[in-house]
């Protein structure tokens, strides 16, 4: 256990590294654009030019300046942003509380409503309920979250003025993006709920309970419920790289103050360090909860233990 | 014995001998594909207008069945006074167009890194498997960013990127399905008759994996259209004057309040079309993979 565990962390670490390594090497590798010239008015001199690319160190070789960036990160110091004259880190920091809250709303309401969805409809399999639910989910996974976002816009924001269409403030406002970022995942994790607690159903331990007369709804709830969990935690490591797509959509339509409004803004600006911190952040996020699902279901699944 | 215990007792009893019922053909998807295609096809010809000819006297016109709609243009123009139909059918093409070029791309990095890896094995398997999965750290939105930081948005751009992002998930699956075939007997036999790897990979791996791979590629079109149109709604993808559906809810986007027609009708077709594939998709899965391995 403790080996296999190692073996994740030193893993995610190492990807994490490249990670940074590939990023680092095609911004400033591969880039046409001469960041300076961005920074500068057109008319500026070239002795102007180059003092600005010896203070931020554009003068040195790739390598030499890869070095010196590696040295910074390990700091804490990712260089300014060319647009605010902020450190960029602490730019990008302070909007992650606002998409923390959208994201975490919208995996808590997928999940919750997701999974009862989905098991309600395996229990009582082909009735009335399940075959709407099924429908339903099929036609959620078919139209992407910003069509659905513009949708509600049109109707709740538009046609009845009843919910906020941009910025952050009350609970009203969460409940566009909240329901627009979600429901991709309602209906997948619907599905998925739905078929594993069906497999599980059918297993002959279910039966063994059924038979020693323990009541149905503990044999669903406790049985059921436990095995029936393991795919849709795994799932949950696969949903992070969606729900960071998805937050940069939603957040651009309603003007969300968050990460992914601000790493859309800082591409068009050509903001290189801000977006260079924010792709670097996500890579750690997205490493950081693989590992997190390789030690819950190592919690959850024994057999993956004592691999 | 109580009522559930009774249900459990008959069922074991009474063991239906296939309990999976038989799949339905899904006519309705087979329906929306057919027409998708058909468009894509004679979509030219089918288009009332040109998707960049201007109408200028009739801009912003509703669709027909509102007061001041007429059958010049059914489902209304936008504020440069561009068929929302027209587009929407051209449209159709350059969807397709996108997403096919992507899968293709990453399709056969895929299809070529997984049968390597599964063919040949050994310390080949392990670098190729621990590149993937160093690459499934990196998700598409993340290479979307840095590709469209460095060379700019276009349709060019979403297919490099999405090309570069995708294929482990292929390498994968080609892989195993690769180890599984290898372990047949006809495998053998031909290795005994002479056959170099290269043959064998192509003429008797390859068509055992062929239907996987079709289960695949219809599984990943419809979830293609809708990364595309997401990110060309971004504006990280396809540029104006194209008529991609993303774009044009991105273009439609401003004038909502009082122009609904050139939000919701590209959206109504990135459902359908992807609605068809995904239905479509499920449905051979059914059939071609009764033991569920692609889930």
């Amino acid at each position: 256990m403790q080996r296999y565990l190692l073996k994740r962390f030193l893993f995610g670490v190492l990807t994490i590294f490249s990670t940074i390594t590939i990023v680092f090497f095609v911004m400033r590798g591969l880039n046409p654009a001469d960041p300076t010239a961005i920074m500068l008015p057109p008319d500026a001199t070239p002795e102007l030019q180059q003092q600005l690319k010896v203070k931020f160190g554009l003068d040195k070789s790739l390598f030499r300046q890869y070095g010196i960036f590696l040295k910074n990160a390990v700091n804490g110091d990712f260089g300014e942003s060319f647009r605010y004259n902020e450190p960029a880190l602490s730019l990008v920091t302070e909007r992650i509380p606002a998409t923390l809250q959208l994201t975490v709303t919208s995996l808590f309401c997928s999940v919750l409503i997701g999974m009862v969805v989905g098991i309600i409809s395996a229990v009582k399999r082909d009735s009335f309920f399940d075959r709407f639910g099924r429908q339903l989910s099929l036609i959620g996974m078919a139209v992407p979250s910003f069509a659905i976002a513009l949708f509600l816009i049109l109707t709740f924001g538009v046609m009845w003025r009843i919910f906020p269409i941009s910025g952050r403030g009350g609970v009203s406002h969460y409940i566009l993006p909240v329901i627009s970022m979600s429901l991709y995942g309602i209906a997948s994790f619907i599905r998925l709920s739905r078929s594993s607690m069906i497999e599980v159903l059918k297993s002959e331990y279910i039966v063994m309970a059924h038979i020693k007369g323990v009541p149905n709804r503990w044999v669903i709830l406790v049985h059921g419920l436990k095995n029936g969990c393991i795919p849709v935690i795994t799932i949950l490591g696969l949903v992070i790289p969606g729900l960071v797509m998805g937050s940069v959509v939603i957040e651009t339509i309603f003007s969300w103050p968050g990460v992914g409004n601000l790493v859309m803004v800082s591409i068009f600006a050509r903001d290189y360090p801000v977006v260079q911190v924010i792709v670097i952040l996500i890579s750690i996020l997205i490493v950081l909860s693989n590992l997190l699902v390789d030690i819950l279901y190592a919690y959850i699944d024994p057999r993956i233990r004592y691999q | 014995m109580t009522e559930s215990a009774a249900v459990a007792v008959d069922r074991i009893a009474h063991k239906p001998k296939n309990d999976r019922p038989r799949r339905r053909i899904p006519y309705a998807g087979l329906g929306f594909i057919t027409v998708f295609f058909l468009i894509v096809v004679f979509g030219q010809w089918i288009a009332p207008y040109d998707y960049e000819y201007w109408d200028m006297e009739n801009i912003t016109q509703p669709p027909v069945w509102m007061t001041d709609g007429s059958w010049q243009h059914i489902l209304g123009t936008d504020p440069l006074g561009r068929d929302v139909l027209s587009r929407i059918i051209h449209g159709a093409r350059f969807s397709l167009a996108i997403a096919l070029s992507c899968l293709i791309v990453y399709g056969t990095i895929g299809i070529i890194l997984g049968l390597t890896s599964g063919f040949l094995g050994g310390t080949v398997d392990m670098v190729i498997m621990r590149i993937c999965d160093l690459w499934m750290g990196l998700p598409p939105i993340i290479t979307a960013i840095l590709i469209v930081s460095v060379m700019g948005p276009s349709s060019k751009a979403i297919i490099i990127y999405i090309g570069i992002s995708g294929w482990p998930g292929y390498t994968r699956i080609v892989r195993g399905e690769c180890m599984s075939v290898a372990q047949n007997d006809f495998i053998r036999l031909a290795r005994v008759a002479g056959c170099s790897n290269f043959r064998i990979i192509a003429s008797h791996i390859f068509p055992n994996i062929v239907n996987t791979l079709t289960i695949l590629v219809t599984m990943d079109i419809g979830g293609l259209i809708i990364l595309t149109a997401t990110l060309s709604f971004l504006g990280l993808g396809t540029q104006p004057p194209s008529p991609d559906w993303g774009l044009m809810m991105n273009e439609g986007r401003q004038y909502i309040t009082y122009a609904w027609w050139l939000v919701v009708f590209p959206g109504v077709a990135i459902l359908f079309a992807v609605l068809g594939f995904n239905l479509v998709g499920d449905w051979l899965r059914d059939i071609l993979d009764p033991k569920q391995k692609l889930r």
